[in-house]
């Protein structure tokens, strides 16, 4: 059984100066209730990893404007002009990663890969300081695994075992990044007492808390 | 022939770009469009050709936009719209979507670009300084799709896109396989730009002009349908 908390006692793990990974596609599938929680809480001086930084006023993107953030990876932030705006500004800095590339690197780290090789960026100023190798005459950037002391990621309906299913487009980010991170927090639309194993999309045992949405 | 290049609309541009690039699809393709331009190839599929439409955020199958009561909210497509998910569909993660996307398993992709030049190289991500929204799954797409298709506005506010050599951050080296603008049709060859099209309110030397890249012409130059 996995410990079910509240967003606050989640939250009050999360210390200033953390890398936290999180989940979402601009809103959809994105841990909400956890991230206003962050917001209250005033965790600080973060490193978030997440596919973007969605959009003013919405979920990841309220951590930006809050200015919690002192660095983030992602694939694109163009959705939200606060984080060009801080980038330019020089009060955030902004490491962008292919989206391929990026998932790739956390599931390297989430399944105990030493990096992955992969064609894209190679010709472009991704490639620059990155080591590159040729498998059978193609060339690929050889590129790094990437974890956190945190993955805060959305299911949708999670069972007190702790496997997740998810609706929808919600997955996203949210299955990877739940291998990658040394404590995973997941919040679920509905907790429910026990999935059917055929929907667990997320096995259990990748998640440490479970925590419901609020609102 | 007078150049007429106040004469089309954006959404004429649109249209006709949009018309051009979907019939490039074959029946049975699974499709990746870009944002903005792009999206609106999926209104001009041909009767009698099935393609299947695929999203890095996670859908195979994505269908017709989504309004009003009749709205899902955990189903998107990649610019974050609310669509239905078709007959046949299927719901996946990023890493599948990258495996479907650079693993050269989508036939076809469509998307728009800064500047596209001789050698097929493209750029559309990043103008240093002005604007860094960031590649998004671009890069991994174009690397990985086996037809890549470049549809945008010929020039940009008077700017010349299509290029000798790009001048801003790529997105891929090498990887473009045709141009369509609204005044002609370019395909990438071993010996550069082929212009194998052209819309019939442009000359010859309308394209010359309008571009700073070199190119031939094919020996069947045709007339683009607008």
């Amino acid at each position: 059984m996995k410990k079910i908390i509240s967003a606050k006692e989640a939250v009050n793990m999360i210390k200033d100066g953390s890398t936290v990974m999180i989940g979402g596609f601009l809103s959809c599938g994105t841990p909400d209730t956890l991230i206003d929680e962050m917001i209250r809480q005033n965790v600080s001086n973060l490193t978030m990893i997440c596919n973007d930084t969605s959009t003013p006023g919405k979920d990841r993107g309220k951590l930006i404007e809050n200015k919690l953030v002192k660095k983030v990876i992602a694939s694109h932030i163009g959705t939200n002009p606060e984080t060009g705006r801080q980038m330019h500004d020089g009060e955030i800095e902004v490491e962008l990663v292919p989206m391929g590339t990026l998932i790739e690197k956390i599931r390297a780290k989430g399944s105990g890969l030493g990096g992955v090789l992969t064609p894209t960026g190679v010709g472009t100023i991704i490639e620059e300081s990155k080591e590159t190798m040729e498998v059978d005459g193609k060339k690929y950037i050889f590129e790094k695994p990437l974890g956190a002391d945190f993955a805060l990621i959305y299911g949708t309906k999670v069972d007190k075992y702790g496997n997740v299913c998810f609706h929808g487009t919600t997955r996203n980010h949210n299955t990877i990044m739940a291998t990658a991170a040394e404590t995973v927090i997941v919040q679920a639309d509905e907790i429910v007492d026990c999935l059917d194993p055929n929907d667990v999309v997320i096995p259990g045992l990748f998640v440490d808390y479970v925590v419901c949405r609020e609102g | 022939m007078v150049t007429a290049f106040e004469e089309l609309s954006k959404d004429k541009v649109r249209e006709i770009v949009a018309k051009r690039a979907a019939k490039e699809f074959k029946d049975g393709d699974v499709v990746t469009l870009g944002i903005g331009l792009p999206t609106a190839v999926a209104d001009y599929v041909p009767d009698g050709i099935n393609v299947t439409f695929q999203s890095e955020n996670g859908l195979l199958g994505v269908g017709k936009s989504r309004k009003g009561d009749n709205i899902d909210e955990k189903i998107i497509n990649a610019g974050g719209g609310y669509v239905e998910a078709k007959i046949g569909s299927s719901f996946y993660d990023s890493q599948m979507a990258f495996t479907m996307m650079r693993g050269g398993h989508i036939d076809a992709t469509v998307l728009g670009a800064l500047q596209v030049d001789e050698e097929g190289s493209l750029a559309s991500w990043l103008i240093p300084g002005k604007f860094v929204p960031g590649m998004g799954g671009s890069m991994d797409l174009v690397v990985g799709a086996k037809k890549v298709i470049v549809a945008m506005e010929h020039t940009s506010k008077g700017q010349i896109k299509i290029v000798k050599k790009c001048n801003l951050p790529l997105t891929a080296y090498k990887e473009v396989n045709l141009i369509i603008t609204e005044r002609c049709v370019f395909k990438v060859t071993p010996d550069g730009l082929m212009l194998i099209e052209i819309n019939p309110m442009f000359t010859v030397d309308d394209i010359k002009s309008s571009v700073t890249a070199d190119f031939i012409i094919s020996d069947n130059l045709k007339y683009m349908e607008i």
